[in-house]
Parts: structure tokens; C-alpha cells; sequence
């Protein structure tokens, strides 16, 4: 069987690679998964003061499929407002992916880290 | 493509394909009809039985052909408990081959007793462990003699001679010795040898149990009584042919094979550790297959990694097997002490009969980018 060529692109050039400052109070960091039975997303987003997510990186420890999932969503998040990102589902990671169902948990993961990255911003922002 | 996978199957040795084709394009018969073309095929049979006695060094009669590795396991440990009613103990250890648990799980199911030895930090069985866990009851041992995973040397001469002493018959899966180390006297002492043809560059679909004959052990498939009655089914002639050619040519090569790969092997664990001094290589310090190095590698997936080589041209395997989503760790490097987290970045790299030292090289320089890059974009780094 081929590897899926949108996943293989995503995991080939991966987009964002990297971190951002942890201590910014306009970053948000999210760390799902658990490295023993599953993946590890990291996922950080910038906000600006327009409320608009201006910049995105992400480091993954797992298989091809979570790495080109975490690296389509700092795609997708970049120039979307909060609301915007919340709304991202992983139905539409994994369709834009083709991923197969044994690989559906890969952009569940993707999700979830959006969300813990948004949480961490607003922790941050009620604490400023 | 660089193929590093030996111990997933070795690929067909010269003469091997041309065997199996000859029987299937010439040798037609039924081994068991009167007529001429089965007096050929009957021919054909009794050479090859000859061919693969001769590298065990055992009596032909001994050589009972099967599908392979699963099914000689499966006919020695279901022959045995069948014979013995499911009554008594068998005691095995913790690495073996899932085609030893998984039957020893249905025969614990049926009611005997099944004890399963623990392994050191090494991947090593204890002899004295063993000696120590026979009963009166106890119906068989079975232990491996090279983990297909960390190629550890399983202390086989010894489990085999205690089992004599004790009059206990001994299984030793060999399925991984096979085709990569000379088949001393440690291996052949057991009672119930399992082979399997396409591990040593021989065909798939064959192999053999080199079985004691006054062994008591029930049959699996019953039939048209082949095999001395310990195996019926038409015999996988074409097959046959195939493992005999390879067997000719393993006796006469595997020593130089076994020097050469060994020498490979420590230039390429050399290389690998320089360059990623945090590597683990499984069983390191114990005796080893000269041709098997299991790495675990910190902060990155073994399956990953796999694939970035697969995409560079280089076949090599995890020791984990994803399934439904979910990455079940390998049970040989839990069983040796290491976490379900540790064993995440497992990979296995085999080499075999047609590796050189050019794509030992090239794979180094290729492994090192590729761990390098993972680990770049790891969350765990």
C-alpha cells in the first residue's frame, strides 16, 4: 500500500516546526497525548491584539500520520481568530488528510490540542 | 531498495526460485501415486528430506516437511499436550514467538499448566530457572533459541541437556538461528526443532520439525497419513525443492556468512552509537545472532522512523506492531525491563546472506539524518 500523498507532503516538509517563547503571555501551548501507548502533540499559537492567531508551531512525536496532521492544523490555524481555530473538527483534519480509520485517532489528537493551546492563552490572559 | 529485514524473511538464495519452478514446470506428480510421475515426485521428496537431515545432522526420518515456522510450533505444542490430555505443566519463557504464546494460551485454556520464565535485563532465559521449575509433571520445555527480535542466544546447550537428565522432551524454536549461525550441537539436541525455509532464503510456505522418532506427539492435520503420519496433506512439493536447494547451499556458506555479517554488524553498531550516543542496543553484553541489532532509540517512534527509511529506500522494521490505531509496545524489551515509553523507539536491523559492507554504509549515513530530523520535530526531544 502507498503512503497517502498529502500525508506524505505534510511529513516530507513538515510546515512549523518548532516553539515558540513558552513564558509569552500571547502564547498558548498545548501537550496532548501520552508517549507510552500513543502520540505527543506540542502545539503553541500566537496571539496578536487583534485576537487573531498570527503565528503557529507544533513538534510531534509519533507516527507519519500525527506529524502531518499537527503540521496541516499550524496551517490552518494561522490568520484565524480563536473562535475560528475552536471550530477546526478532526473530521475535517482527517478528511483533508484521506487518513484511514486505524489513523482517525492521530487527528483527534490534533483537535484536542488546539483546544488545550487555546486553553493554556486563556489561563494565561485571566492571570495578566 | 536496501533490504535490512533478514529476520522478517531473507530473500530466496540463488537457485532457489529456479528449483521451485523446475518442480512445478517438470516434477508434477504425487509423491504418494505408483505411477511414474509420482515415482519422480517421490524422488524429488526423499532427496530434499536427505538434503535438510544432512545440515541437522540427524537421520531423515527425523524430518517431518511443514507450512513453516507457526505450523511446526503449533505441531510441537499441540502434539504434546494432546498426547499428555492437556495434563501437567509446560514451562516456556517470556520472549517467545507469538506462534509459541498464543498456542500455549489455547493449551492453558484446555487446562495444563503453563509457566512462563522470566528473562534478565539482557533477554536471557535462565538455565537454573528452568532446571529449578521441573516437576514430575512437567510435559514439555519450550524455549527459543535466538529472539527474533534482539537476536539474544537463548542457553539452549544447557536447557537441553537438564531436559535429558530430567526425561523431559525440549521444543526449541530455532526459527531465527536458522540461516544465520551454524546449527551446532546446542540446537540439535532438542527433541522438537521448528525451521522455517524463508528465514534462511529458502521459499515461504515450507519448513520443517525435526522430530525425536520415538517422540509420542498427536497430529495435527489427519489425512492421507504423509509425513510418518505426523503431518497428512499432499506435500508442498515445489516448496520442498526450494528449502532443499537453499539447504545445500546454507551448509557450505554460513560459516563464512555468519564471520561476515558479525564483522558488518559491530562496524555498523559502532557507527550507529558513535553518532547517537543515547541508543540503546538490546542485549548488548550477551551473546547474539551476528547478524540482528535492536536499538532503542529516546524521543523518537520506531514506526516513524521505519517509514522515513522506507521512503529513502532502506527496509529495516520496528519491534512494535501498530494495530487499530493503537501502538502495542513489543513484549521482548518489557520482558527485559524496559518501559511501553522506551520501547516506542524500537527498531530492528537484520542483516543477512546478500549484504555488503557499501549498504551498511550507506544506511548509516541515512539512519543518522533520518533520527537526526525526527528527533528536530519531536515532542518528547
Amino acid at each position: 500500500m502507498a503512503y497517502n500523498e498529502k500525508v506524505l507532503d505534510h511529513y516530507e516538509n513538515p510546515r512549523n516546526v518548532g516553539t515558540l517563547d513558552k513564558s509569552d503571555a500571547q502564547v498558548g501551548t498545548g501537550m496532548v497525548g501520552a508517549p507510552a501507548c500513543g502520540d505527543v502533540m506540542k502545539l503553541q499559537i500566537r496571539i496578536n491584539e487583534d485576537g487573531i492567531i498570527d503565528d503557529a508551531k507544533f513538534k510531534t512525536f509519533g507516527c507519519g500520520s500525527a506529524i502531518a496532521a499537527s503540521s496541516l492544523v499550524t496551517e490552518w490555524v494561522k490568520g484565524k481568530s480563536i473562535d475560528e481555530a475552536l471550530a477546526i473538527k478532526n473530521k475535517d483534519i482527517a478528511d483533508e488528510l484521506a487518513l484511514p480509520p486505524v489513523k482517525i485517532h492521530c487527528s483527534v489528537l490534533a483537535e484536542d490540542a488546539i483546544k488545550s493551546a487555546v486553553a493554556d492563552y486563556r489561563s494565561k490572559q485571566k492571570g495578566v | 531498495m536496501i533490504y535490512l529485514d533478514h529476520n522478517a524473511t531473507s530473500p530466496p538464495r540463488p537457485g532457489v526460485a529456479e528449483a521451485v519452478t523446475a518442480n512445478l514446470t517438470t516434477t508434477h506428480g504425487n509423491p504418494s501415486s505408483v505411477h511414474g510421475a509420482g515415482r519422480r515426485a517421490r524422488h524429488l521428496l526423499d532427496d530434499a528430506r536427505r538434503a535438510v537431515a544432512r545440515l541437522v545432522a540427524v537421520h531423515e526420518s527425523r524430518v517431518i516437511f511443514t507450512s513453516g515456522g507457526t505450523e511446526s510450533n503449533h505441531l510441537a505444542l499441540f502434539g504434546i499436550a494432546e498426547a499428555a490430555e492437556y495434563r501437567g505443566t509446560i514451562l516456556t519463557s517470556a520472549i517467545e514467538h507469538p506462534s509459541v504464546h498464543k498456542p500455549l494460551s489455547r493449551i492453558a485454556a484446555h487446562g495444563m499448566q503453563v509457566i512462563q520464565l522470566p528473562v534478565d535485563p539482557l533477554g536471557r532465559v535462565d538455565a537454573a530457572a528452568v532446571e529449578q521449575a521441573i516437576t514430575p509433571d512437567t510435559r514439555l520445555v519450550s524455549i527459543m533459541a535466538a529472539n527474533n527480535e534482539t537476536g539474544v542466544l537463548q542457553p539452549i546447550q544447557a536447557i537441553g541437556t537438564l531436559c535429558r537428565a530430567a526425561r523431559v522432551p525440549f521444543h526449541c524454536d530455532a526459527t531465527q538461528w536458522f540461516g544465520k549461525l551454524s546449527l551446532s550441537t546446542d540446537v540439535l539436541g532438542a527433541d522438537l526443532l521448528t525451521l522455517s525455509a524463508h528465514k534462511a532464503g529458502g521459499p515461504m510456505g515450507c519448513g520443517a520439525l525435526i522430530v525425536a522418532n520415538a517422540l509420542q506427539l498427536a497430529p495435527l492435520l489427519l489425512g492421507g497419513g504423509q509425513e510418518r503420519g505426523r503431518r497428512s496433506g499432499t506435500e508442498n512439493l515445489p516448496g520442498i525443492a526450494g528449502f532443499a536447494a537453499m539447504a545445500g547451499q546454507l551448509a557450505r556458506q554460513i560459516e563464512d556468512e555468519a564471520q561476515r555479517n558479525a564483522s558488518l554488524r559491530d562496524k555498523l553498531e559502532y557507527e550507529l552509537l558513535k553518532s547517537i550516543p543515547d541508543a540503546i542496543i538490546l542485549g548488548r553484553g550477551a551473546e547474539r545472532l551476528p547478524n540482528t541489532t535492536a536499538l532503542l532509540i529516546p524521543c523518537v517512534d520506531g514506526e516513524t522512523l521505519v517509514m522515513t527509511l522506507d521512503l529513502a529506500g532502506f527496509a529495516i522494521s520496528s519491534g512494535a506492531a501498530c494495530s487499530s490505531g493503537k501502538n502495542s509496545p513489543s513484549h521482548v524489551p518489557m520482558a527485559m525491563g524496559w518501559s511501553a515509553e522506551a520501547t516506542r523507539g524500537m527498531v530492528r536491523i537484520s542483516l543477512g546472506w546478500d549484504t555488503t559492507e557499501t549498504m551498511v554504509d550507506s544506511f548509516i549515513s541515512v539512519f543518522q539524518r533520518s533520527v537526526d530530523r525526527l528527533r528536530k520535530g519531536s515532542a518528547l526531544a
